[in-house]
């Protein structure tokens, strides 16, 4: 049987009047990868905190690893690891010391701690660390170590919130391949992110979050098919050539600050052919020219009602 | 694979859960302790104040002001002043060793309660208790240390209590069940607290209380209106007690009134706090 992980329903969150979620439904396939993508206060963090039994809905209901967020808490949260946007480790400790307190009130008994810890120090790279006060640690070895404490138990639904927030690239890479290791083994996460990049990067699906609502859900490629923002960009070297150009292209839109012409295409091989073809026959010179593929910024603005702010047409 | 089964439906799988739910809020406030301990190893900031103020006002009112009060105390030969209030004073100041370290544990409450890692002990199935409990005992423990030194100064300047083993085994254990009491009390007070910076603010009233009890001149010196208060606020049973304990003064009535007052500030303290830690989201 094919359950789902988590299954939201008619979730809503208001903090006096301001509705945070508005009657938000999400699912989850046991196994996969969902990101949550959305602008600040879309909500990202709410749905986090509900699923994870920090924060009660006002009305809906959501099951997650087989029990109900509001009924059986517990239940939930022996299952689940949530790794928040602001870190949640014990400054005082060492990481290894944050790694047997999980270890602990996982209640994984003494041998078997010892073994997962060092075994976790290992995978996340913080052996030579671990002994060391929280002080010394990097902001993507912390980063490590954050989620590191949450997989002691090796939780069967994994909640990253916004992970990779203020990592560098490499740590950033890092992680990517931490949660691709996770699902590997057959971990279900929700992840939220702000990186369209990286929810490109790690998702099975897409949720497009914005006021409270999931705006658009799907594959990744699926999403990006929504939007036909293809287009090819020409530069000319004068007004004339630009002025000649737009006179070609009738469904064009010129910048004549840039002197530069978009040209809306699916930006495949015979349409370029074809557009250089007219070009040449009418003797026109470019000066620049560039492919623009539909990628999930032109998803995220298009389907958040955000203003396109490379825009094309000014 | 991923069947979960945490609930059982079965009535004895729910009963064995519960029993598994039981030894672990033990096993978790233990581990909650641990916590605590290594964070007084490691930031013993607190501690050392916690401990030196104590010892500081036991200094300042035997050797500033133990002459003149102690020449007041009735029956006192105005000569051997500051001895006789060394030995009164004693009991006062221990209670009030134990009454400061509220301060400090509402402290480390707040900012605990601001810190990442407390929400994700939420997100943890622990005992909402063993969270607290930990702090609890952790601050119950450094109460112990705190009596242990300033009785310490005190034997050296001159104290010298005429309790035997059994008295002294009684001393301690009102000492621990105070420092208990007051350390629910102090959690309560912390959590309640809007910051960090105002988390201290509350406690003080603690500290103030002895002075307004039996701990630094008689109840009986004072004004009428006010010996009312003095006789019956918790203070005075506990530092009546201890001083009966150590010096063999008249107990009477005051040690069922101590472990009464002891009883009503840690259950109140403690379903205080939880009702706190409940409701308090972390962000």
């Amino acid at each position: 049987m094919s359950t789902a992980a988590i299954d939201a329903r008619g979730l809503r969150k208001s903090y006096g009047p301001k509705v945070v979620l508005d009657d938000l439904g999400l699912t989850v396939a046991t196994g996969t990868v969902t990101a949550l993508l959305g602008p600040n206060g879309a909500g990202k963090t709410t749905i986090m905190t509900i699923l994870s039994t920090l924060v009660r809905a006002d009305a809906g209901s959501a099951v997650v690893a087989g029990s109900d967020v509001a009924r059986n808490p517990d239940g939930v949260r022996a299952a689940i690891g949530l790794t928040g946007q602001f870190s949640a480790v014990d400054g005082l400790l060492t990481g290894e010391e944050n790694l047997l307190l999980m270890a602990r009130l996982r209640h994984l008994g003494p041998k078997r701690s010892k073994t997962r810890v060092a075994e976790l120090l290992e995978q996340f790279d913080l052996t030579e660390a671990a002994r060391k006060p929280l002080s010394t640690y990097s902001g993507g070895m912390q980063r490590r170590l954050d989620l590191a404490m949450t997989l002691v138990s090796t939780p069967s639904v994994i909640f990253l919130d916004e992970p990779t927030t203020g990592l560098d690239p490499r740590s950033r890479h890092t992680m990517w391949d931490i949660v691709r290791g996770l699902v590997a083994d057959g971990t279900t996460v929700l992840l939220t992110t702000q990186y369209l990049e990286e929810a490109d990067e790690l998702a099975d699906r897409i949720a497009v979050l914005d006021g409270g609502r999931i705006v658009a859900e799907g594959r990744p490629d699926e999403l990006k098919r929504r939007v036909p923002g293809g287009h090819v960009r020409l530069r000319f070297a004068d007004a004339a050539a630009l002025d000649a150009a737009a006179h070609l292209f009738a469904a064009s839109a010129r910048d004549d600050a840039g002197l530069a012409l978009t040209v809306p295409t699916d930006a495949g091989v015979g349409a370029l052919r074809a557009l250089l073809d007219s070009l040449d026959r009418a003797h026109l010179e470019v000066d620049d020219l560039s492919i623009h593929t539909p990628d999930l910024d032109d998803v995220f603005f298009a389907l958040t009602g955000r203003v396109d702010t490379k825009g094309t047409e000014s | 694979m991923t069947t979960l089964n945490t609930q059982s439906p079965t009535a004895p799988g729910r009963v064995a859960a519960r029993g598994r739910r039981q030894s672990h809020i033990v096993a978790d406030s233990i581990t909650m302790l641990r916590r605590n301990l290594l964070h007084i190893v490691r930031y013993p900031g607190l501690t050392i104040f916690v401990i030196g103020a104590p010892v500081v006002f036991l200094l300042l009112f035997v050797f500033v002001f133990g002459g003149t009060l102690g020449a007041g105390l009735p029956g006192v030969d105005p000569a051997g002043g500051r001895e006789a209030y060394l030995a009164y004073v004693m009991p006062g100041i221990l209670v009030m060793t134990i009454a400061g370290t509220a301060g400090g544990a509402a402290t480390t409450v707040a900012m605990d309660m601001t810190e990442g890692i407390t929400a994700r002990f939420r997100t943890m199935a622990i005992s909402r208790a063993a969270v607290l409990t930990g702090h609890v005992l952790g601050n119950t423990i450094q109460a112990f240390l705190a009596v242990a030194v300033v009785l310490g100064v005190a034997l050296l300047v001159g104290f010298r209590p005429s309790a035997g083993p059994g008295e002294w085994l009684a001393a301690v254990g009102l000492i621990a069940l105070i420092a208990f009491a007051i350390s629910w009390v102090a959690i309560g007070m912390g959590m309640q607290a809007k910051s960090v910076e105002t988390a201290s603010n509350q406690p003080l009233l603690f500290l103030l209380l002895p002075f307004i009890g039996s701990g630094f001149v008689p109840t009986e010196s004072m004004p009428g209106w006010l010996q009312g208060f003095a006789q019956y606020q918790p203070f005075t049973p506990f530092i009546e007690t201890t001083r009966g304990l150590l010096l063999g003064t008249p107990l009477g009535w005051y040690p069922p009134f101590a472990i009464g007052w002891c009883i009503v500030l840690a259950i109140g303290g403690y379903v205080w706090s939880v009702a706190i830690y409940e409701r308090k989201s972390v962000r």
